[in-house]
């Protein structure tokens, strides 16, 4: 197992120079001078200068090149033009938010997406079937933005329910988390939609086998059958959906928080390109990125826990 | 044999009453698109103050804005540029995937991990991420708009494009036509592309979805194509200051966003049904 740990972390290591290489090449496809371009046409020549040897646009390319892998490894992802703090530290400020949103939408798609898949596969080409399928081609049709406006619509202006703007007070736990509800099932209901397409083709997968009948033939209830037997062998390849997902859904946060207000990392990032403050557009994408590519390393250990015939391939 | 085919998919599709409805729902917008300036009661842009945020009436069916602007003539305009990057840029993800994935998946070796190694990298940002950055370094315009969601979804179609090839690359007909000495060109060109275009075409109906939906997010952003041109998700973040007072203003271009993505979902999941019956079968 330990073997396996290590061989699937070093795979991912290429992945994760490449991400920062593409990075670094981003804001070297500026056209232009991207000093003149965040300062402006009218800027003093000495501030120009000054501002590319801050941000080393003055050294050969390959220079800066290992110069920022160099800084990147040692947790310096550069200056913030705007606030002049570490990039960094603006991340780290808000990446609670963005990781329990992301957490907590996944969360809605599980227990939106399973049961739906479940209930989907085991009446399948029934009304029920049509109705939860027709669901799920709904929840991908409809853009985050949208169904967050539509949910702060209802349950905050209309009913009064729940808080539409803001992350909540950082003390107070109910609050954060009352926060964190119409947000993440915004975020979750699209990502519900795919875990229930594919927990139904996983189950009607497994409902089809043999052990399945052996266990109904036994005279075990249904619902046994369903959650104790079949769901947990479907749920298999779901998990890698679940983890596909958290990409989608990372991606998906940065909409999430500019409709609900949100302090986040795609608030972040949105700022940042507004203020054309490149150290922390460069700095949130590549944090983003190797977010994923994490996310995606635990997802397939889990798979190989999960199934240990992978560990085995 | 090939026209056998073509007319069992094409009756396997005309059955399928989601995928017919997708097709006619997919047609009627694509309609509304070229001939937006015949069908628009009103110039999109054309702004009318003391109309603002006039409720759904006979003059203005949807409504106005809170510039006075007629939702339903936006609407319609809106719909070119959906559509207009929803296609341009899957075809610009195919044009390039597919021959990533093609030359990858052909070659073997090095070639095919350096290429593997890239779709990876690319996988790693999330597409809307990646869209972002493009756009965030080139610039808001509808052409880059198009260039960073079509940059954003090329990986994908390598990915499908190099997988089917490597189930083909081994079967026997390409084995005889490689035994004629045909060159490798040749045989990727004439013989493996042609056998993979239904898998690609299903995705790029289904990408059309995801592109639509990612044009509107960077809109909504304020980073897709600039006001006061129409866009879809440029007016959902126009009406959301009002959305109490005047809801209609966000919610009628969010239904329009989720009709055309359904279609173009449902029309997606009908070609695969009716061009890949074995897919049909797993479902």
């Amino acid at each position: 197992m330990s073997r396996y740990i290590f061989r699937t972390i070093f795979s991912a290591l290429p992945t994760l120079i490449g991400v920062l290489t593409c990075v670094f090449l981003l804001t070297r496809l500026i056209p232009g001078d991207p000093a003149l371009l965040i300062l402006g046409e009218n800027a003093p020549q000495e501030q120009i200068l000054q501002l590319r040897k801050d941000l080393g646009l003055d050294q050969p390319i390959y220079v800066q090149y290992f110069h920022y892998l160099y800084q990147v490894f040692h947790g310096n992802l550069g200056i913030s033009l705007r606030t002049e703090r570490s990039v960094i530290k603006e991340i780290m400020d808000v990446l609670p938010y963005t990781t329990e949103l992301a957490i907590a939408g996944i969360f809605v798609s599980v227990i939106i997406g399973v049961p739906i898949g479940v209930i989907s596969a085991n009446r399948r080409n029934t009304m029920t079937d049509f109705v939860a399928m027709t669901f799920a081609i709904l929840g991908v049709s409809m853009p985050v933005f949208w169904t967050g406006i539509l949910s702060t619509l209802l349950f905050s202006l209309y009913l009064g329910w729940l808080p539409a703007i803001g992350g909540g007070d950082p003390a107070n736990l109910i609050d954060r988390i009352l926060h964190l509800i119409l947000p993440s099932t915004a975020i979750g209901m699209a990502a519900s939609a795919i875990t229930a397409r594919m927990t139904r083709a996983s189950m009607l997968d497994v409902l089809h086998q043999d052990y399945i009948q052996t266990a109904r033939a036994k005279g075990l209830e249904e619902l046994k059958v369903l959650y104790k037997h079949a769901l947990r062998n479907a749920l298999i390849p779901v998990i890698t959906v679940v983890g596909l997902n958290m990409g989608r859904l990372l991606g998906g946060t940065i909409v999430t928080e500019i409709v609900f207000a949100r302090p986040g990392m795609g608030k972040l990032l949105v700022d940042a390109i507004y203020a054309r403050d490149y150290p922390q557009v460069q700095g949130v994408v590549a944090f983003f990125a190797a977010m994923v590519i994490i996310v995606n390393l635990l997802v397939d250990l889990a798979y190989s826990i999960a199934d240990p015939r992978v560990e085995l391939s | 044999m090939v026209k056998i085919r073509r007319s069992v998919a094409y009756k396997a599709f005309v059955k399928n009453k989601a995928g017919l409805f997708g097709a006619v729902v997919v047609a009627l917008i694509v309609i509304f698109g070229i001939f937006a300036p015949l069908l628009a009661p009103y110039d999109p842009t054309a702004q009318d103050i003391p109309n603002r945020l006039a409720k759904p009436s006979i003059d203005h069916p949807l409504g106005t804005d809170q510039y006075g602007r007629d939702i339903l003539s936006r609407l319609i305009y809106g719909a070119r540029i959906s559509l207009v990057v929803g296609i341009l840029s899957v075809l610009i993800g195919i044009l390039i995937g597919v021959i990533l994935g093609l030359v990858a998946g052909y070659s073997g070796g090095f070639i095919d991990l350096l290429i593997c190694k890239i779709i990876d990298v690319l996988m790693s940002f999330p597409m809307l991420l990646l869209a972002m950055a493009i756009v965030a370094i080139l610039g808001t315009s509808l052409v880059n708009s198009i260039l960073a969601v079509g940059i954003s979804s090329i990986p994908r179609f390598a990915r499908l494009t190099r997988g089917q090839v490597l189930v083909l690359k081994n079967t026997e007909f390409i084995d005889a036509v490689r035994a004629l000495g045909s060159n490798p060109v040749r045989i990727v060109f004439l013989h493996l592309l042609p056998n993979i275009v239904s898998p690609i075409i299903i995705m790029g109906t289904l990408y059309i979805a995801t592109a639509i939906i990612m044009e509107s997010n960077l809109s909504f952003l304020g980073l897709g194509v600039q006001p006061p041109t129409a866009t879809w998700g440029g007016m959902i973040s126009d009406g959301r200051a009002f959305l109490r007072s005047s809801p209609w203003v966000s919610t009628i271009p969010g239904i329009a966003i989720a009709l055309s993505v359904l279609a173009f979902n449902m029309l997606g999941d009908g070609l695969r049904d009716a061009l890949d019956p074995k897919l049909k079968d797993e479902q």
